[in-house]
């Protein structure tokens, strides 16, 4: 009975657009789909730094590398906002970079794809920041408080990202035959990925009616599909280069793109770990974090020191 | 990250207006976190000057009670200026 009734006040706390903070009372499946969630999103964003790290030593000029590391120096903030928000919910950092270091714990496939020319950090911050962006501006509202104020954090420094990706690709598309077809080859290869980005058919979306029911979640993952093609075609119209996809069409009725289907056999494959780069990038981030420990002891043994005032 | 403690952080954007919690980071001690906050959350101009907390030491009132603990707030509505009826004839009070 009395369940039932925190249930109640829970849900009616959320039907009238309250947060829900850190300390109140929860539904056990309400916290741990945000530590799944969170600590997913959390994880993207440390693990999207290594294709983008790639680059910094061989980007064409200096303004480029300044702006490519400022990206990357906000993509390790962005996974501090969240790793501390989904903390909050009474998990620790230790467990939660356990949980990715031995698998367990997903990431957004799409940083299982290499990144091969300098054109694929155009189509990078192009095409997966503004998907992320798409999924993340819902997110600003999201019904736990902690995780809501990341995501309008997050949200307010994206938008360079996804700018400078776009210029990146329009300043290719005016380049040389040779830069223009690097800019296309980069398309071809992210275009697909990044609207899988969006998750699995809404009819097989395995948590998203409950996740909608918290608000968590404020869109399907299809309509946000959806509104990232209709906004991105124009954008690859304006610089020239060519959506790969042969059923493209705009449809005068929907006043939207119908669109070609996607692989979903290449999705789950990528998810399972068997996409081209999970390996090398889950391993990359445990040696990172394994040659990274003896900063942390130093760190902490100086502290002591100077606790135990040894140094000043 | 067992040994490097939660310190809660406090941003002044910018002179004359408190300092707000922005959120959290691990620090191996104040000092520290004061500069990793630097990096974390003023990578934009977002702030003159920073406040570090470790978490453990913040007391905070339980949610569970917080409407009875605020309730004696609720009834005293004579602490607002509007709840005093005043003739017209006196504009600005």
């Amino acid at each position: 009975m009395l369940r039932i009734d925190l249930e109640g006040h829970f849900q009616e706390k959320i039907d009238r657009e309250e947060r829900i903070e850190a300390k109140d009372w929860m539904p056990e499946a309400y916290r741990k789909t945000l530590i799944r969630q969170i600590s997913q999103h959390a994880h993207s964003e440390i693990v999207g730094m290594l294709p983008e790290g790639n680059w910094i030593s061989r980007a064409p000029s200096l303004k480029r590398k300044a702006i490519l590391l400022a990206k990357i120096q906000d993509e390790a903030g962005h996974g501090l906002y969240l790793y501390s928000a989904c903390e909050t919910l009474g998990i620790d950092r230790d467990e939660l970079l356990n949980e990715l270091h031995t698998g367990k714990a997903k990431y957004s496939s799409i940083f299982n794809y290499p990144a091969l020319t300098w054109a694929d950090m155009g189509a990078i911050g192009w095409l997966v920041d503004g998907a992320a962006i798409m999924n993340q501006i819902p997110l600003c509202r999201t019904s736990y408080g902690p995780y809501s104020r990341a995501m309008i954090r997050i949200c307010k420094e994206e938008s360079f990202h996804q700018r400078q990706g776009y210029e990146i690709m329009l300043t290719l598309s005016r380049g040389s035959t040779v830069q223009k077809n690097m800019a296309q080859d980069a398309l071809n290869r992210w275009w697909w990925p990044s609207i899988m980005m969006f998750g699995p058919n809404d009819s097989d979306s395995t948590h998203s009616a409950q996740s909608i029911k918290w608000k968590i979640k404020r869109f399907s993952n299809d309509e946000l599909r959806q509104r990232f093609i209709d906004m991105t075609v124009p954008q690859a119209e304006l610089i020239g280069l060519k959506i790969p996809d042969p059923d493209l069409k705009w449809n005068e009725e929907r006043k939207s793109y119908d669109f070609g289907k996607i692989n979903w056999d290449e999705f789950w494959n990528v998810v399972k770990g068997n996409g081209p780069c999970n390996k090398q990038r889950l391993r990359d981030r445990v040696k990172a974090h394994e040659d990274g420990a003896w900063v942390r002891d130093a760190a902490v043994a100086y502290a002591e020191k100077k606790r135990s005032g040894r140094v000043n | 990250m067992k040994n490097w403690p939660l310190f809660e952080i406090f941003i002044r954007s910018k002179s004359g207006l408190n300092h707000k919690h922005v959120g959290s980071l691990h620090a191996a001690d104040a000092q520290m976190a004061i500069e990793n906050a630097r990096d974390v959350y003023t990578r934009r101009q977002e702030g003159i000057s920073i406040w570090v907390v470790e978490s453990k030491y913040i007391s905070a009132s339980d949610p569970v009670d917080s409407d009875p603990f605020f309730e004696p707030a609720l009834d005293k509505i004579y602490r607002h200026p509007t709840f005093y009826d005043l003739p017209d004839e006196v504009k600005h009070m």
